[in-house]
């Protein structure tokens, strides 16, 4: 178990990751963490989720092990898994087990992602018992007070597919991430790529314009991050038309009618 | 239209012989097709057969359209390369289909301007080709949903943008749909920055020349909106700039520069541009602004009471619900209160948004609780504001229970095609006319409605009467079921196969190379599929045939849910175009609960068949549904018939397109029927293999979850 001590440094946020908050999101957290209770992340991508985590790290002073689920993590993925080495296996922690182990807090973004048999792994650690049994090894996991789960999910993709259980989404403490309101996320984008305040807001105005088209052939609108995408290569010193169509437009959609569309409410703006 | 050497033209009386044929109905002694057959003698004989083909496809639409084109081609093929030509044809037809006899025929009569615009659309930008793109525009823009739409006249009614057929006025295409964007953004900007918050109508009658005082008013408003342009989006600004510059519009007189400095301050509203108008109403009107188009005060104003109308229902009764749905959660001892109490406890909180200083952000409070708004009350609540300005206090009594009770109050089918109505659960489909060969547009109008559930013991019943069937049905399912299964020897896996590892030990001693697979690794095989069922609900399944449907969706819906395949099951009838109806019955995020084993129940024969537009809805509820194999499978008794025409080979077409099109989807249609005639027509709808044919309906409850098992394994 040596290894996993060093890593419990390697997780630490060491300096503070810059984040505004919308509301009382970081007062709410830590409600939640000092009554050991789990929280769930709602939002839209790039709204600021996983930079709260990190900022929420760094202000509680705890590692943050972070897993981005695909369609192909398994359980073991997340508890941990034998292998060989010289004639005979060895254990190797996932990183559920690691971060319970060093009383980190874990992180699971996009947790509906996952396959679905990996939010069961997940249930004893989610409500009052507080284990991970690790069944390959026997060993049942018991996560110190420090430890702390989340896990965050959007709930925009409208997949039958893609739903989180009720048995899962009833054991956590969930909140709500939005996209800033317009004067925050201006300050945020300044912030972010030290481009100026004009600029930013009329990226604000193209952002809101195009999440006008959400639902209307677009899945989801311009999202904080791509914002801040294009204010750096803005600030780089690109035109701002080009930056807004390789940052924002092209990552939005491949559809050529709505791109072409969203050019021209980018070149209405700039 | 093979153009191959032909055969000798035909004679004036062969052609006349053959028109009399077509024109029958329109022709009398006085009006006789001779003179359109020896206008057309002089012509080559594949051009009178092109000529007469199209005749006869026109007739079967409208013989006196038909007469009106025999008269206006010979004009055509002298203009006109053939291509052209037919898609003259096909204007003309599609505005038949929109408009009526009169506007078509003008399109024929107009044919040298046709001419002479086929002749300009290298430069030119249709309405079709920019409409797609504009529409998102200008709903990315803000405000409410803005339909667009092809008009002789260029003006807004603040619910659709009627925009030109199409721009040939500058040189390249660029510019022309720069113009298209202007004059977009223009009529835009009347509904986002209250042109008509004003009573207009009223206010230009007063003027001793209504007309004028309208030019000169919209002249004025087009130099404030063009301010508030300039100042929200600029670069548009400067786009419309440059287009009036290249068109060489003159400036506005020196003398008015003071009034429309006023007008161009940040913050001016309409009331400046009514000042304006009084003090200058005297001068010349300005030459209209090449994207200003025309103001329609009537119209604006009778667009904006029908929906302001419209929408304080909506609200109200959104609140209604609301407020009710909030109660049952509190304490559902409380039963619905009637309006007047509700109106004492709602409050509106108007809050200076702190980010958009010229915009509030409204909340509703219920005993000084704050409401959660859902999006669609927020959009109505958004356009209230938008035509109003403000949410009036009067808005704020949530409907009595008479509320809920509101149907389609008042609307005709017709309006769909007039103004936004199309949101409000009504799709609009094209149609395949195999005589045109060309889809007339927007042709269908279907609503999904629900099945009026049916609370009786018909489910138990079915399965009592089926209870061994069902069991045998459910094992032969089980079967099909995905299992877990774990593979050996992987590459990458959860577990260490320790044969394998044994093995790969034992090789290296034997200095052999060392197997790489030596893991385990557990893999769900899934049955990854989404089912839809179309169940026909014409008149003609009344009786024992209604009573097998039922009975075999009952037995297919038990067999499903130990599959585990996703599946949904939509109903189908309608009377005209115009009312195609498809009855949900179950979606596919719902679950087999009482209410769609009700709603099976209370599956009914209604009116008639009218497949293709079926079709096409279908397949687009499947396409937003995620599945490796995605099924459309049609349960009918007939061939596809409605009360329009739509019947004959003109249905079985129209059909055939429509499964062409899921096909190009990449879904697989397949056809259960008990049609002992379908031998003749299905397999040139379906093709050859995809449809089964059960000759005693008495059967078809258990052969449908059989073919369903036969399909997908």
């Amino acid at each position: 178990m040596d290894a996993n001590a060093v890593s419990a440094q390697e997780y630490r946020v060491k300096h503070e990751p810059y984040y505004e908050a919308q509301g009382d999101e970081i007062v709410l957290f830590e409600a939640a963490y000092s009554n050991q209770i789990p929280v769930l992340l709602k939002g839209p991508t790039g709204c600021g989720k996983t930079r709260f985590m990190e900022h929420m790290a760094w202000r509680l002073r705890r590692p943050l092990v972070t897993v981005s689920c695909h369609d192909d993590l398994t359980a073991s993925d997340l508890v941990g898994r034998f292998l060989i080495t010289a004639a005979e296996t060895a254990w190797v922690d996932g990183p559920l087990a690691r971060a319970v182990r060093i009383g980190a807090i874990c992180y699971l973004d996009e947790i509906v992602e996952a396959r679905k048999d990996t939010t069961v792994v997940i249930h004893p650690l989610a409500d009052d018992r507080r284990v991970l049994p690790v069944e390959k090894t026997g060993e049942l996991l018991k996560a110190p007070a420090e430890f702390c789960l989340a896990i965050s999910y959007n709930p925009g993709y409208q997949s039958v597919l893609k739903d989180l259980k009720q048995s899962t989404r009833q054991r956590f403490i969930a909140m709500e991430f939005g996209y800033p309101a317009p004067d925050l996320e201006r300050r945020i984008i300044v912030r972010e790529s030290g481009i100026g305040p004009e600029t930013a807001e009329r990226l604000v105005k193209f952002a809101e314009m195009t999440r006008n088209l959400k639902g209307n052939g677009l899945d989801e609108g311009a999202s904080t991050r791509l914002l801040v995408h294009a204010a750096k290569l803005m600030v780089t010193g690109i035109d701002p038309r080009r930056a807004c169509r390789s940052a924002i437009a092209e990552s939005l959609t491949d559809d050529a009618e709505m791109l072409a569309a969203i050019v021209e409410l980018n070149t209405s703006l700039f | 239209m093979a153009m191959t050497t032909s055969p000798a033209p035909l004679s004036t009386a062969e052609l006349e012989e053959r028109l009399d044929e077509y024109l029958d109905p329109v022709l009398s002694s006085r009006r006789t097709a001779g003179g359109l057959a020896a206008a057309l003698a002089e012509f080559s004989r594949s051009q009178q057969d092109f000529v007469l083909r199209w005749v006869g496809i026109i007739a079967k639409t409208n013989a006196e359209l038909a007469f009106q084109f025999a008269a206006q081609v010979p004009e055509g093929l002298r203009l006109m390369a053939p291509d052209d030509l037919e898609s003259w044809i096909i204007q003309a037809m599609d505005t038949y289909d929109r408009m009526g006899l009169y506007p078509a025929s003008a399109v024929f009569q107009e044919g040298g301007a046709y001419a002479a615009r086929v002749q300009t659309r290298a430069n030119g930008v249709a309405f079709d080709d920019v409409s797609g793109i504009l529409e998102i525009f200008v709903r990315g823009l803000s405000g409410r949903a803005l339909k667009l739409q092809p008009g002789d006249e260029i003006y807004t009614d603040t619910s659709t943008l009627f925009l030109p057929v199409s721009l040939t006025r500058l040189a390249d295409k660029d510019g022309n749909f720069r113009l298209y964007k202007a004059i977009a953004a223009h009529q835009w900007a009347q509904t986002w920055y209250g042109t008509f918050h004003a009573d207009l109508n009223t206010i230009l009658a007063d003027f001793p020349d209504q007309d004028k005082a309208t030019r000169l008013f919209h002249a004025l408003e087009t130099v404030r909106l063009d301010a508030h342009l300039a100042l929200d989006l600029p670069g548009l600004h400067r786009d419309m700039q440059e287009l009036q510059k290249a068109l060489g519009e003159p400036h506005y007189p020196a003398f008015w520069d003071k009034a429309l400095q006023a007008l161009r301050a940040p913050g001016a509203s309409v009331q400046d541009t009514i000042s304006a108008l009084r003090a200058l109403y005297e001068s010349a009107v300005p030459a209209p602004r090449c994207y200003q188009g025309v103001l329609q005060t009537a119209r604006a104003e009778q667009a904006m009471a029908q929906r302001i109308a419209r929408e304080k229902v909506q609200f109200q009764t959104a609140l209604a619900r609301l407020i009710n749905s909030g109660e049952q959660r509190t304490d559902p001892t409380i039963g619905p209160e009637d309006a007047a109490q509700n109106a004492k406890r709602l409050r509106l909180e108007r809050n200076m948004d702190p980010d958009q200083s010229d915009r509030r952000r409204y909340e509703v409070a219920v005993d000084g609780r704050p409401m959660v708004i859902p999006q669609d009350v927020r959009a109505i609540m958004d356009s209230i504001i938008q035509d109003l300005g403000d949410i009036p206090d009067d808005y704020l009594v949530a409907a009595g229970d008479g509320g809920y009770q509101q149907n389609n109050d008042g609307k005709n089918p017709d309006d769909v095609w007039k103004g936004t109505y199309h949101e409000e659960g009504a799709f609009l489909y094209n149609e395949w006319d195999y005589r045109r060969q060309h889809y007339r547009k927007h042709w269908c109008v279907l609503r999904e409605v629900d099945v009026h559930p049916l609370y009786d013991d018909f489910v138990s019943r079915t399965r009592i009467k089926y209870a061994t069937s069902i069991a045998s049905l459910r094992k032969s399912f089980e079967a099909l079921r995905g299992e877990e299964r774990l593979m050996r020897r992987q590459k990458n896996g959860d577990n260490i196969d320790f044969d394998a590892v044994v093995e790969a030990y034992a090789d290296m001693r034997h200095g052999m190379e060392m197997s790489e697979r030596v893991l385990t690794k557990l893999r769900k095989l899934e049955r990854n599929i989404a089912v839809m069922f179309m169940v026909d609900m014409s008149g003609s399944t009344k009786g024992w045939i209604n009573d097998a449907e039922r009975e075999a969706l009952v037995l297919l819906c038990e067999a499903l849910e130990v599959l585990g395949d996703r599946y949904a099951i939509y109903g189908f009838s309608g009377i005209t175009r115009k009312r195609c109806e498809l009855y949900r019955i179950k979606r596919f995020d719902e679950p087999y609960s009482d209410l769609v084993r009700s709603r099976i129940a209370g599956i009914k024969p209604e009116d008639y068949t009218r497949m293709g537009v079926t079709i096409r809805h279908l397949t687009r509820l499947l396409n937003e549904v995620e599945a490796r194999t995605k099924l459309l499978i049609t349960l009918s008794d007939g061939k596809p018939d409605d009360y329009d025409g739509y019947r004959g080979d003109y249905g079985i077409e129209d059909t055939r397109q429509a499964l062409i099109e899921a096909k190009r989807d990449g879904i697989h249609p397949f056809c259960i029927t008990i049609d002992t005639e379908a031998r003749d027509y299905l397999p040139h709808m379906y093709g050859a293999v995809n449809w089964a044919l059960i000759d005693d309906v008495r059967r078809l409850p258990l052969k449908v979850s059989e073919i369903y098992r036969r399909l997908t394994t």
